[in-house]
Protein backbone atom coordinates (compact mmCIF):
# COMPACT_ATOMS: atom_id res chain seq x y z
CA UNK A 1 0.00 0.00 0.00
CA UNK A 2 1.11 3.42 -0.80
CA UNK A 3 2.68 5.70 2.33
CA UNK A 4 -0.08 8.13 2.57
CA UNK A 5 1.00 11.62 3.60
CA UNK A 6 -1.52 14.49 5.29
CA UNK A 7 -0.66 18.21 4.02
CA UNK A 8 -1.90 20.69 6.06
CA UNK A 9 -3.97 23.00 5.30
CA UNK A 10 -4.00 26.33 7.54
CA UNK A 11 -6.03 29.73 6.29
CA UNK A 12 -2.75 31.73 4.07
CA UNK A 13 -1.28 28.51 3.27
CA UNK A 14 -0.28 28.84 -0.82
CA UNK A 15 2.30 25.65 -1.32
CA UNK A 16 -0.10 22.40 -0.60
CA UNK A 17 -0.94 21.61 -4.00
CA UNK A 18 2.84 21.69 -4.74
CA UNK A 19 3.70 19.39 -1.97
CA UNK A 20 0.63 17.33 -2.78
CA UNK A 21 1.77 16.83 -6.16
CA UNK A 22 5.22 16.50 -5.39
CA UNK A 23 4.83 13.53 -2.75
CA UNK A 24 2.24 11.79 -5.68
CA UNK A 25 4.81 11.62 -8.18
CA UNK A 26 6.93 9.69 -5.71
CA UNK A 27 4.33 6.95 -5.12
CA UNK A 28 2.55 8.52 -1.99
CA UNK A 29 -0.90 8.71 -1.51
CA UNK A 30 -1.15 12.53 -0.79
CA UNK A 31 -4.47 14.61 0.94
CA UNK A 32 -4.82 17.49 2.32
CA UNK A 33 -5.46 18.31 6.22
CA UNK A 34 -7.28 20.93 7.21
CA UNK A 35 -6.21 23.53 10.03
CA UNK A 36 -9.65 22.44 11.87
CA UNK A 37 -9.55 19.28 11.62
CA UNK A 38 -8.98 17.61 15.05
CA UNK A 39 -7.72 14.21 14.05
CA UNK A 40 -4.62 13.20 11.35
CA UNK A 41 -5.22 9.37 11.70
CA UNK A 42 -4.95 7.59 8.43
CA UNK A 43 -1.86 9.51 7.72
CA UNK A 44 2.01 7.67 7.75
CA UNK A 45 3.61 11.20 7.68
CA UNK A 46 2.30 14.73 7.74
CA UNK A 47 3.94 17.57 5.88
CA UNK A 48 3.30 21.41 7.05
CA UNK A 49 3.96 23.23 3.31
CA UNK A 50 4.45 26.89 2.90
CA UNK A 51 2.98 30.33 2.66
CA UNK A 52 1.40 32.92 5.17
CA UNK A 53 -0.75 31.02 7.53
CA UNK A 54 -3.45 33.40 9.29
CA UNK A 55 -2.33 36.11 7.23
CA UNK A 56 1.26 35.75 9.11
CA UNK A 57 -0.34 38.10 11.66
CA UNK A 58 1.57 38.29 14.72
CA UNK A 59 4.61 36.70 14.15
CA UNK A 60 4.84 33.72 11.19
CA UNK A 61 3.11 30.81 12.73
CA UNK A 62 1.89 32.47 16.05
CA UNK A 63 -1.95 31.86 15.62
CA UNK A 64 -1.80 28.78 13.22
CA UNK A 65 -0.34 26.64 16.51
CA UNK A 66 -3.33 26.92 18.25
CA UNK A 67 -5.15 25.35 15.54
CA UNK A 68 -7.11 22.36 16.45
CA UNK A 69 -5.12 20.25 14.05
CA UNK A 70 -1.94 21.13 16.33
CA UNK A 71 -2.44 18.86 18.74
CA UNK A 72 -2.97 16.07 16.83
CA UNK A 73 0.05 16.81 14.83
CA UNK A 74 1.82 17.40 17.78
CA UNK A 75 0.51 14.15 19.33
CA UNK A 76 1.59 12.65 15.73
CA UNK A 77 4.91 13.74 16.45
CA UNK A 78 4.81 11.78 19.80
CA UNK A 79 4.43 9.14 18.40
CA UNK A 80 7.12 8.67 16.00
CA UNK A 81 5.61 10.08 13.18
CA UNK A 82 7.14 11.56 10.41
CA UNK A 83 6.89 15.38 10.46
CA UNK A 84 8.56 18.07 8.32
CA UNK A 85 7.39 21.86 8.06
CA UNK A 86 8.76 23.48 4.85
CA UNK A 87 9.23 27.23 4.83
CA UNK A 88 6.12 28.78 6.91
CA UNK A 89 5.51 25.15 8.42
CA UNK A 90 8.81 25.26 9.63
CA UNK A 91 7.72 28.61 11.62
CA UNK A 92 4.80 26.76 12.73
CA UNK A 93 6.65 23.94 13.93
CA UNK A 94 8.98 26.22 16.23
CA UNK A 95 5.78 28.42 17.59
CA UNK A 96 4.79 25.12 18.61
CA UNK A 97 7.48 24.14 20.09
CA UNK A 98 7.92 20.90 18.68
CA UNK A 99 11.22 22.35 17.09
CA UNK A 100 13.72 24.34 19.19
CA UNK A 101 14.70 28.03 17.71
CA UNK A 102 13.15 30.86 15.93
CA UNK A 103 12.95 32.01 12.22
CA UNK A 104 13.74 35.93 12.26
CA UNK A 105 13.53 38.53 9.88
CA UNK A 106 15.78 38.27 7.16
CA UNK A 107 19.39 40.00 7.92
CA UNK A 108 18.83 42.89 5.60
CA UNK A 109 15.50 42.96 5.73
CA UNK A 110 14.59 41.93 2.06
CA UNK A 111 12.19 39.17 0.91
CA UNK A 112 14.27 36.43 -0.60
CA UNK A 113 13.36 34.51 -3.88
CA UNK A 114 15.86 33.11 -5.26
CA UNK A 115 17.36 29.21 -5.39
CA UNK A 116 20.29 28.71 -2.64
CA UNK A 117 22.33 25.65 -2.06
CA UNK A 118 22.04 23.97 0.63
CA UNK A 119 24.15 21.05 1.85
CA UNK A 120 23.29 17.63 3.95
CA UNK A 121 24.66 18.10 7.19
CA UNK A 122 22.91 14.71 8.31
CA UNK A 123 21.50 11.00 7.34
CA UNK A 124 19.78 10.52 10.12
CA UNK A 125 16.26 12.56 9.85
CA UNK A 126 13.25 11.57 8.16
CA UNK A 127 13.91 14.28 5.87
CA UNK A 128 17.10 13.20 4.86
CA UNK A 129 17.82 9.50 5.47
CA UNK A 130 19.94 7.75 2.83
CA UNK A 131 21.16 11.04 1.62
CA UNK A 132 25.14 11.06 1.67
CA UNK A 133 26.28 13.55 4.12
CA UNK A 134 27.71 16.59 2.23
CA UNK A 135 25.29 16.10 -1.07
CA UNK A 136 24.71 19.44 -2.25
CA UNK A 137 21.34 20.48 -3.70
CA UNK A 138 20.09 23.47 -5.23
CA UNK A 139 16.80 24.43 -3.68
CA UNK A 140 14.19 27.62 -4.15
CA UNK A 141 14.07 29.96 -0.84
CA UNK A 142 11.14 31.72 -0.36
CA UNK A 143 11.15 33.52 2.38
CA UNK A 144 10.99 37.40 4.83
CA UNK A 145 11.44 35.25 8.19
CA UNK A 146 13.88 32.71 7.49
CA UNK A 147 16.92 33.90 10.05
CA UNK A 148 17.28 30.98 11.89
CA UNK A 149 18.16 32.11 15.66
CA UNK A 150 18.17 30.08 18.88
CA UNK A 151 20.31 30.86 22.42
CA UNK A 152 23.91 29.65 22.89
CA UNK A 153 23.20 26.40 25.07
CA UNK A 154 20.50 25.39 22.13
CA UNK A 155 23.30 25.80 19.23
CA UNK A 156 25.26 24.16 20.90
CA UNK A 157 23.00 21.39 21.90
CA UNK A 158 21.42 20.94 17.66
CA UNK A 159 25.57 21.09 16.65
CA UNK A 160 26.45 18.50 19.30
CA UNK A 161 23.63 16.44 18.18
CA UNK A 162 23.99 16.93 14.84
CA UNK A 163 20.34 17.82 14.62
CA UNK A 164 21.48 20.60 12.00
CA UNK A 165 20.60 18.66 8.86
CA UNK A 166 20.99 21.18 6.57
CA UNK A 167 23.28 24.34 5.86
CA UNK A 168 23.19 27.02 3.42
CA UNK A 169 26.41 26.78 1.28
CA UNK A 170 26.30 30.78 1.02
CA UNK A 171 24.16 32.04 4.10
CA UNK A 172 21.47 34.23 2.06
CA UNK A 173 19.62 35.34 5.53
CA UNK A 174 22.04 35.53 7.91
CA UNK A 175 20.71 32.32 9.71
CA UNK A 176 23.08 31.48 13.01
CA UNK A 177 25.64 28.89 11.76
CA UNK A 178 24.33 28.91 8.18
CA UNK A 179 20.73 26.84 9.61
CA UNK A 180 18.58 25.74 7.04
CA UNK A 181 17.16 23.06 8.36
CA UNK A 182 17.09 21.80 12.27
CA UNK A 183 14.89 18.22 13.79
CA UNK A 184 13.94 17.23 16.60
CA UNK A 185 15.65 14.93 19.37
CA UNK A 186 14.03 11.96 18.01
CA UNK A 187 14.52 12.92 14.30
CA UNK A 188 11.51 12.65 13.27
CA UNK A 189 10.21 16.19 12.92
CA UNK A 190 12.35 18.58 10.81
CA UNK A 191 11.69 22.00 9.43
CA UNK A 192 13.43 23.61 6.41
CA UNK A 193 13.36 27.34 5.00
CA UNK A 194 14.12 25.92 1.09
CA UNK A 195 11.25 24.41 -0.57
CA UNK A 196 11.91 20.57 -1.77
CA UNK A 197 8.80 20.56 -3.20
CA UNK A 198 9.96 23.44 -6.03
CA UNK A 199 12.65 21.68 -7.12
CA UNK A 200 10.52 18.20 -8.03
CA UNK A 201 10.53 18.13 -11.68
CA UNK A 202 12.74 19.66 -15.05
CA UNK A 203 10.32 22.40 -15.58
CA UNK A 204 11.07 24.30 -12.30
CA UNK A 205 14.68 24.42 -13.46
CA UNK A 206 15.87 21.99 -9.98
CA UNK A 207 15.05 18.39 -9.32
CA UNK A 208 17.39 18.40 -6.72
CA UNK A 209 14.72 18.45 -3.88
CA UNK A 210 13.41 15.20 -4.68
CA UNK A 211 15.87 12.96 -3.14
CA UNK A 212 14.50 14.60 0.10
CA UNK A 213 10.58 13.89 -0.49
CA UNK A 214 11.92 10.25 -1.51
CA UNK A 215 13.46 10.15 1.64
CA UNK A 216 9.83 11.68 3.70
CA UNK A 217 8.02 9.00 2.03
CA UNK A 218 10.38 6.29 2.14
CA UNK A 219 10.21 7.10 6.05
CA UNK A 220 6.33 6.80 5.73
CA UNK A 221 5.70 3.35 7.27
CA UNK A 222 2.22 2.20 7.88
CA UNK A 223 3.43 0.75 11.03
CA UNK A 224 3.53 3.90 12.29
CA UNK A 225 -0.20 5.07 11.73
CA UNK A 226 -0.90 1.95 13.51
CA UNK A 227 0.62 3.03 16.92
CA UNK A 228 -1.10 6.29 16.32
CA UNK A 229 -4.03 5.41 15.45
CA UNK B 1 -20.23 39.66 37.99
CA UNK B 2 -21.52 42.59 39.59
CA UNK B 3 -18.25 43.30 41.16
CA UNK B 4 -16.01 43.18 38.06
CA UNK B 5 -13.92 46.33 37.04
CA UNK B 6 -12.97 46.76 33.67
CA UNK B 7 -8.87 47.00 32.88
CA UNK B 8 -6.61 48.91 30.27
CA UNK B 9 -3.63 46.62 29.79
CA UNK B 10 -0.99 47.82 27.45
CA UNK B 11 1.97 44.94 26.82
CA UNK B 12 5.04 45.98 24.97
CA UNK B 13 6.94 43.26 23.11
CA UNK B 14 10.83 43.74 22.40
CA UNK B 15 13.56 41.44 21.11
CA UNK B 16 15.87 40.02 24.06
CA UNK B 17 18.91 41.81 24.49
CA UNK B 18 21.38 40.02 22.05
CA UNK B 19 18.80 38.70 19.58
CA UNK B 20 19.97 41.48 16.21
CA UNK B 21 17.02 43.77 15.28
CA UNK B 22 17.72 44.53 12.14
CA UNK B 23 14.98 47.03 11.72
CA UNK B 24 15.66 49.31 14.81
CA UNK B 25 19.47 49.22 13.13
CA UNK B 26 17.85 50.15 9.97
CA UNK B 27 15.73 52.62 11.41
CA UNK B 28 18.86 53.85 13.42
CA UNK B 29 20.99 54.57 10.47
CA UNK B 30 18.26 56.95 8.68
CA UNK B 31 18.27 59.03 11.55
CA UNK B 32 21.64 60.78 10.32
CA UNK B 33 19.07 62.54 7.67
CA UNK B 34 17.47 64.37 9.99
CA UNK B 35 20.12 65.64 11.19
CA UNK B 36 20.42 63.43 14.44
CA UNK B 37 23.62 62.01 15.16
CA UNK B 38 23.33 61.20 18.73
CA UNK B 39 20.49 58.64 18.84
CA UNK B 40 21.31 55.47 19.80
CA UNK B 41 20.22 52.46 20.76
CA UNK B 42 17.10 51.90 18.48
CA UNK B 43 14.95 48.75 19.32
CA UNK B 44 11.89 47.99 17.26
CA UNK B 45 9.06 46.59 19.11
CA UNK B 46 5.43 46.22 19.35
CA UNK B 47 2.15 47.63 21.56
CA UNK B 48 -0.99 45.55 21.91
CA UNK B 49 -4.04 47.90 23.92
CA UNK B 50 -6.69 45.79 25.28
CA UNK B 51 -9.21 45.83 27.84
CA UNK B 52 -9.83 42.92 30.35
CA UNK B 53 -12.70 42.62 33.05
CA UNK B 54 -11.76 41.18 36.07
CA UNK B 55 -12.67 41.40 39.80
CA UNK B 56 -9.46 42.72 40.72
CA UNK B 57 -6.17 44.02 39.07
CA UNK B 58 -4.11 40.85 40.44
CA UNK B 59 -6.55 38.82 38.64
CA UNK B 60 -6.49 41.11 35.57
CA UNK B 61 -2.63 41.75 35.34
CA UNK B 62 -2.46 37.52 35.80
CA UNK B 63 -4.42 37.06 32.53
CA UNK B 64 -2.99 40.31 30.80
CA UNK B 65 0.08 38.28 31.35
CA UNK B 66 -1.02 34.10 30.03
CA UNK B 67 -1.81 36.76 26.88
CA UNK B 68 1.36 37.96 26.68
CA UNK B 69 3.53 34.76 27.51
CA UNK B 70 1.63 32.76 25.50
CA UNK B 71 0.59 34.38 22.79
CA UNK B 72 1.93 38.19 21.66
CA UNK B 73 5.90 37.44 22.28
CA UNK B 74 7.46 34.82 21.25
CA UNK B 75 9.97 33.95 24.68
CA UNK B 76 12.99 32.65 22.58
CA UNK B 77 13.43 36.11 20.77
CA UNK B 78 11.25 38.16 22.38
CA UNK B 79 10.41 39.44 26.09
CA UNK B 80 7.43 41.44 27.25
CA UNK B 81 6.04 44.04 29.89
CA UNK B 82 2.63 44.14 30.94
CA UNK B 83 1.05 47.29 32.28
CA UNK B 84 -2.17 47.29 33.69
CA UNK B 85 -4.63 50.29 34.51
CA UNK B 86 -7.96 50.33 36.23
CA UNK B 87 -10.76 51.88 34.75
CA UNK B 88 -14.04 51.73 37.17
CA UNK B 89 -16.41 49.19 37.11
CA UNK B 90 -17.30 47.25 34.40
CA UNK B 91 -19.84 48.41 31.79
CA UNK B 92 -20.19 51.60 33.38
CA UNK B 93 -21.01 54.30 31.49
CA UNK B 94 -19.05 53.20 28.35
CA UNK B 95 -20.89 52.66 24.93
CA UNK B 96 -22.32 49.60 24.48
Amino acid sequence: MAPRVGVVMFPGTNCEHDAVLGLQRLGASAGLVWHGDTSVSGYDALVLPGGFAHGDYLRPGAIARFSPVMEAVGGFAAAGGPVVGICNGFQVLTEAGLLPGALQKNRGLRFLCTTAGVRVESSDSVLTGGVAVGTELQIPINHFEGNYTCDAPTLAMLRSEERVVLRYVDNPNGSVDSIAGVCNEARNVVGLMPHPERASDPLLGSVDGVVLLAALVRSATPQVAATVA
Amino acid sequence: MASAEQFSVLVEVRLRQGIADPQGATIERALPALGLTGVTGMRAGKAFRFEIAAPSEGEARAQATVVADRLLANPVIEESSVTVTPLGPAGAGSAA
